[in-house]
């Protein structure tokens, strides 16, 4: 993985000085909230329900077995002993002072990361495939383009005042572990009839408010080209995106209110300008980026056979391992969704833990995936077993990969100040209900994601199952989706009709869930008997 | 009645103003009345709280209770973590249930 | 009035701005002030007799004003280009790069503060309107 040289290391702490000044500033009461909110929030430090919180930066959800320990640190030393990974990549923590920020931050400093534009109306965390460098179907590892976008969008001068947040993702596969129709700028790394390499370029994807799947702007750009064409996009979003009202002021609404061909054509125009201003990074940048991302030194000659006599054991190598480009290896989810508790969260312990997996059976190697798991991407089949035993005992062995228990779920109003309604006890409900895992896997795939609030931070726009929770008189209540994914078949979900209390919302899931049984051919997933027998089954169910 | 919450600018606690100062227990919280946003204004201009601002809340036998679920959750801490909670300054008094 | 921070030589300008619909019906204005919502590529026809370009920050969320001023250096624009409002000390160094070489914010900033302030900022990323090399430019020679 990418290592920080001089530059790149000076540029970080030299952030870590100046928000040192910005927060003595802030406390000393020479800057306003007002004036300083901009600024801590480009340093990922929101003012949350309890306390700040601060979200840490994983540049395309890519660490070490050094920086995941560093993690677990910052828990134990100022936090409260765990932290949240997020649908980005990242990882939050809660209960974080502000007199301490400046700390944490040298702290993470010290081993190469940082919290920087994780938050703002800025360029955020560049996210990207979370078994890059390991997955067959990769043309080509995306990561060291997200590095290098990484590098671009960092401390931005004429893009750190958009007029929204703004967020890209990259592939280099056909399939999309990335969900990058749904991001403000999807790029999918490709080679065009002639074999050179490029991206397609989508722009206007995104949740929240108004949900919308990206279209295509731009077929192929050269890697040649691809920063300086991301310039005009974002001049141009900078320059005409909405600006009078906070609900309308993605790019998204751009691109659909002046229609796809017209933004592209503006972007042509822009960039046939800024082209010529040399803003593109030589190709040996690339090449020297990505040098770091070079395939570990993998062993040959390895077997492929694995002891599955154990029969939990059988069940999690089912669910939770991936096949892997290099023989003899597989790629490995840790489960953040043990049934009962909060998806995505992890304990200090658990944090070292992973570290200490990592580093044995993995390269020293993890990734963080925005459905909140952890992936360790190169692990011999033959060391398998003894991975999963460790994991096992740490509540970090659960077999559910894409399974209906397998929740993703913002933190929602339990932690969130901008949430209607609660989501983890929604979460912790429905997984306690479908707990058998035979059922479970009877099921099949099923992704089922909860937000908190129209936000959309749990994604539940691209669920097979999605849940939104709203404020209706005041009472917590949960409107159901169907039909949504952030796959390469990207599609927006549906609501079935009025929504539900706390309870209520489980005994719809369970419903819908039966009528697919009842429904589905062979082979079917939830979201294929959706789609081929529309909402009409289901509803009847649900509403009676 | 009215109370007046914020928080503390260096911690990041929730606080709540108790008429001389601001305490992280909402029992102590008091009914401000009209006078909610001069407190707040006259507070936070003296940085002694941070982004304050005035909710409703109901009186019952251990203190002041937010009408509205989020205040609830704000004063109490997240109702999945139990093990988190704001201690009532009074060990032995009832806690109130979301 | 606010007090004015200049990065330049020369003097300042001594004309007041016109707004850009005036500045386009005259013929002897050469200062002119734009709004955020307004075309800084009108004014690329009439660079060479600019002395003074103010650019409008009303709110200091509004970011338009960056890309402004980028577009007008890059078309050649080598007179003073000032940034006018809700200018935060945070902002300068960003506001520089971008080309801006005054500024007149509402509420006064010390030289030395935004000095301070910029000082952050010199190892840049990526190649702006300023004259200084990004990272990959130093590292590849």
């Amino acid at each position: 993985m990418y290592k920080y040289d001089e530059y790149d290391q000076t540029i970080v702490d030299t952030r870590v000085a100046e928000f040192r000044d910005q927060v003595t500033r802030r406390i000393a009461g020479e800057i306003t909230e007002d004036q300083f909110k901009p600024l801590r929030l480009m340093n990922g430090l929101y003012l949350q329900l309890h306390a700040y919180m601060l979200r840490v930066a994983v540049p395309y959800g890519t660490l070490s077995s050094r920086q995941m320990r560093m993690l677990a640190h910052i828990a134990r030393k100022y936090d409260r002993g765990y932290g949240h990974f997020t649908t980005r990549q990242n990882i939050q923590y809660n209960w974080i002072k502000l007199e301490q920020a400046p700390d944490i931050l040298a702290d993470l400093a010290t081993v190469q990361m940082h919290a920087i534009q994780t938050s703002g109306n800025c360029i955020r965390n560049i996210s990207s495939d979370q078994y890059a460098g390991a997955a067959a179907d990769e043309i080509g590892d995306p990561r060291p383009w997200a590095e290098l976008l990484r590098q671009w969008s960092t401390f931005h001068p004429e893009f750190s005042y958009l007029p929204r947040k703004f967020k890209i993702a990259v592939i280099a596969s056909e399939q999309d572990r990335a969900a990058i129709q749904l991001h403000d700028i999807g790029l999918q790394l490709r080679r065009n009839e002639a074999g050179e390499l490029g991206f397609r370029v989508y722009v206007g994807g995104g949740m929240g408010r108004t949900p919308m799947v990206a279209p295509v702007i731009r077929d192929f750009i050269s890697t040649a080209d691809f920063v300086s064409y991301l310039e005009a996009c974002l001049r141009v979003y900078n320059r005409y995106g909405r600006r009078d009202n906070l609900f309308k002021a993605r790019i998204k609404i751009l691109v659909h209110e002046i229609g796809a061909e017209e933004y592209a054509r503006q972007v042509e125009e822009e960039w046939a300008h800024v082209k010529t201003l040399g803003l593109d990074p030589p190709p040996g940048e690339f090449e020297r980026i990505a040098a770091y991302f070079a395939p570990p030194p993998f062993e040959t000659g390895l077997g492929e056979d694995i002891d599955r006599s154990d029969p939990d054991f059988a069940l999690w190598l089912d669910s939770n391992t991936h096949p892997h480009k290099q023989p003899g290896y597989a790629i490995a989810v840790i489960s953040l969704k043990p049934v009962g508790g909060i998806p995505g969260d992890a304990s200090a312990d658990q944090i070292d833990l992973m570290a200490d997996l990592a580093e044995r059976y993995s390269f020293d190697e993890l990734r963080v995936t925005h459905a909140q798991n952890i992936v360790l991407p190169h692990v011999r089949k033959a060391d398998l077993y003894a991975l999963w035993k460790a994991l096992d005992g740490a509540g970090l062995g659960t077999a559910n990969l894409d399974l209906i228990s397998d929740i993703i779920a913002c933190p929602g109003l339990d932690y969130c100040s901008l949430a209607n309604a609660r989501s983890i006890p929604i979460a912790q409900k429905i997984a306690q209900r479908f707990a058998n895992l035979d059922r479970q896997r009877d099921l099949g795939e099923l992704k089922l994601k909860i937000s908190g609030c129209i936000n959309a931070c749990g994604h539940h726009h691209a669920g097979h199952i999605g849940i939104l929770g709203v404020d209706r008189k005041g009472e917590e209540n949960y409107q159901l989706l169907f039909g949504g994914s952030g796959a390469e078949d990207a599609s927006l979900g549906k609501i079935t009709g009025p929504g539900f209390n706390e309870d209520g919302i489980v005994d719809a899931v369970e419903k819908a869930v039966e009528t697919y049984r009842a429904l589905r051919t062979d082979g079917e997933r939830f979201l294929d008997t959706y789609r081929r027998v529309g909402m009409q089954p289901f509803k009847e169910a649900i509403y009676g | 009645m009215k109370i007046l919450t914020g928080n503390d600018l260096e911690t990041g606690d929730v606080v709540w103003w108790t008429g001389e100062y601001w305490s992280r227990h909402v029992e102590e919280a008091i009914d401000v009345g009209d006078g909610g946003d001069a407190i707040a204004h006259r507070e936070e201009g003296a940085r002694r709280v941070n982004a304050p601002y005035v909710i409703d809340a109901e009186r019952t036998e251990v203190g002041p209770r937010p009408l509205h679920i989020k205040d609830r959750i704000r004063a109490i801490g997240p109702t999945v973590r139990p093990d988190l909670a704001v201690r009532p300054v009074d060990a032995a008094a009832g806690n109130w249930v979301i | 009035m606010a007090e004015l921070l200049r990065y330049r030589d020369d003097e300042a300008h001594e004309e007041p701005a016109v707004t850009l619909d005036a500045f386009l019906g005259q013929t002897n204005a050469t200062a002119v002030r734009l709004e955020p919502d307004e075309d800084a590529r009108a004014l690329i026809p009439y660079l060479d007799r600019l002395g003074l370009i103010e650019v409008a920050f009303p709110t200091f969320r509004d970011g338009r004003g960056y890309s402004a001023a980028r577009i007008l250096r890059e078309a050649g624009y080598t007179g003073e280009l000032r940034a006018q409002g809700d200018v935060l000390i945070d902002q300068i160094a960003y506001m520089r790069r971008c080309g801006f070489d005054s500024f007149a914010p509402e509420k006064p900033i010390s030289r030395e503060a935004a000095d301070r302030a910029a000082a952050f900022h010199d190892i840049v990323y990526q190649k702006a309107a300023d004259r200084r090399s990004p990272v990959w430019a130093l590292r590849h020679g």
